[in-house]
């Protein structure tokens, strides 16, 4: 039961990184890691907005008719989407600036709709619920890191605290933010391929004392056959 | 005329959608393997745009902004881009096969381009820095719409040339994919920086 939730977590936030791994929500991130203030308050409006229409569309599930579930979805993030802008307007103006345009377009990022049609629409509202929370700081996450990379290259200063007086004027654009986003993925696949490589050989050999303290003389047979 | 020159220049080369503003960069990434799929999706994307914001902006300033129902932008002009996508797929379907059979794939995915809605906000939002003094019209917000698009095709064009390049290429195991289209995309943006410079 804990094992299954640890699952999705675990799959939201680095095996299934909606970012580094799926390459979703590319638009967001470019337009804003130039900024790590705007890439942190993206990615929190994207996590509530992501909660709350999983566990919406997970509780609903069982009445919306299949023929018009993508309808039913955009709409249903949609009105979320309006909310959130009318609340961020009033509550925290300056963030409402610096998202700029990318706050309405929060609607077609295929994160949300992408986790309603894989994931809510066959799972029980609270795994909904713990899945839009993993994978919404997922992408929080990584936005931030590259928004903390970005903005001290480019600014020289990192939430706006400024740090250091040499900066390298390309990575406030979009050049830099598509440069940094790039090498980000390469790295990330890298440690993942490594740490993959280590549990499989780490696997490989639990399987191989398992076998031998099981049957010590057939178990080496074994081997020995799938060895040549 | 001056305004005409300035919403050309600003859609297609100061404000591209994907190098400066990087909507639509889903398709931009994804669609840009081949030349010939990514001129079919900048056509496809071209022609959405440039309908929906000819129904959207009339329907938001005449219809919801009277009516005092603004707040609902987000909702009514999805709602428009999707059954506007949906017709178009009917339609082009039904008066040339052949034209559906290159585009048809291409169509659905639009529903969900940032480069739509994009514009669609873009439009009724405020325009002074590309317009100036000029007053927003219809006939602006349209023809802004298809020059952006415009633009949007020109980059994927540019792209997807550059990566039938880079196939010939050995690149590291780790870069292969997203990482190197990216850095390719980086070079394009530095070259498109240039014209920032126009006034």
């Amino acid at each position: 039961m804990k094992n299954k939730y640890a699952k999705i977590t675990l799959d939201g936030l680095i095996f299934n990184n909606p970012t580094f791994m799926l390459v979703l929500g590319t638009c967001p991130t470019l337009g804003l890691i130039s900024s790590a203030s705007s890439a942190a308050g993206m990615g929190l409006t994207v996590v509530v907005i992501l909660t709350l229409s999983n566990i919406l569309i997970s509780a609903m599930r069982k009445i919306i008719p299949n023929a018009v579930r993508i309808p039913a979805y955009i709409v249903i993030i949609a009105t979320l989407v309006t909310l959130a802008r009318m609340v961020l307007e009033k509550l925290v103006p300056d963030l409402y600036d610096s998202l700029g345009g990318f706050l309405a377009l929060i609607v077609v990022n295929c994160i949300i709709l992408g986790r309603a049609e894989a994931f809510a629409n066959k799972h029980n509202v609270l795994e909904s619920a713990v899945d839009g929370l993993a994978n919404g700081f997922g992408f929080t996450c990584a936005l931030t890191v590259m928004g903390i990379v970005c903005e001290f290259l480019g600014n020289g200063s990192v939430f706006g605290l400024k740090i250091m007086n040499f900066t390298v004027g390309m990575f406030a654009t979009p050049a830099g933010s598509f440069i940094i986003y790039g090498l980000s993925i390469a790295l990330f696949t890298y440690i993942m391929d490594v740490f993959m490589r280590s549990r499989r050989v780490k696997e490989n050999r639990l399987a191989r004392e398992n076998l031998l303290d099981k049957n010590p003389e057939g178990g080496a047979k074994e081997l020995a056959a799938k060895e040549v | 005329m001056a305004t005409f020159i300035a919403i050309i220049l600003a859609a297609v080369l100061t404000n591209n959608f994907i190098t400066v503003k990087t909507y639509g960069i889903c398709p931009f990434l994804g669609v840009s393997k081949k030349t010939s799929s990514a001129v079919g999706m900048g056509v496809a994307v071209t022609i959405v745009m440039t309908i929906a914001v000819a129904i959207t902006y009339p329907v938001y300033e005449y219809m919801m902004v009277p009516l005092g129902i603004d707040y609902l932008e987000i909702i009514v002009f999805i709602f428009i881009i999707a059954s506007l996508v949906q017709m178009l797929e009917k339609i082009i379907q039904k008066v040339s096969p052949s034209l559906y059979n290159a585009m048809g794939i291409y169509l659905p995915l639009i529903t969900t381009n940032c480069a739509v809605l994009g514009v669609c906000e873009l439009v009724i939002g405020d325009m002074s820095t590309i317009i100036g003094e000029a007053s927003m019209n219809m006939g602006w917000a349209v023809l802004y719409a298809l020059f952006a698009g415009l633009g949007f095709t020109l980059v994927m064009v540019i792209m997807s040339g550059l990566r039938e390049k880079l196939n010939c290429v050995k690149v590291s195991k780790s870069l292969m994919g997203f990482p190197i289209a990216m850095i390719t995309a980086s070079f394009i943006c530095m070259a498109f920086m240039v014209f920032t410079y126009i006034k």
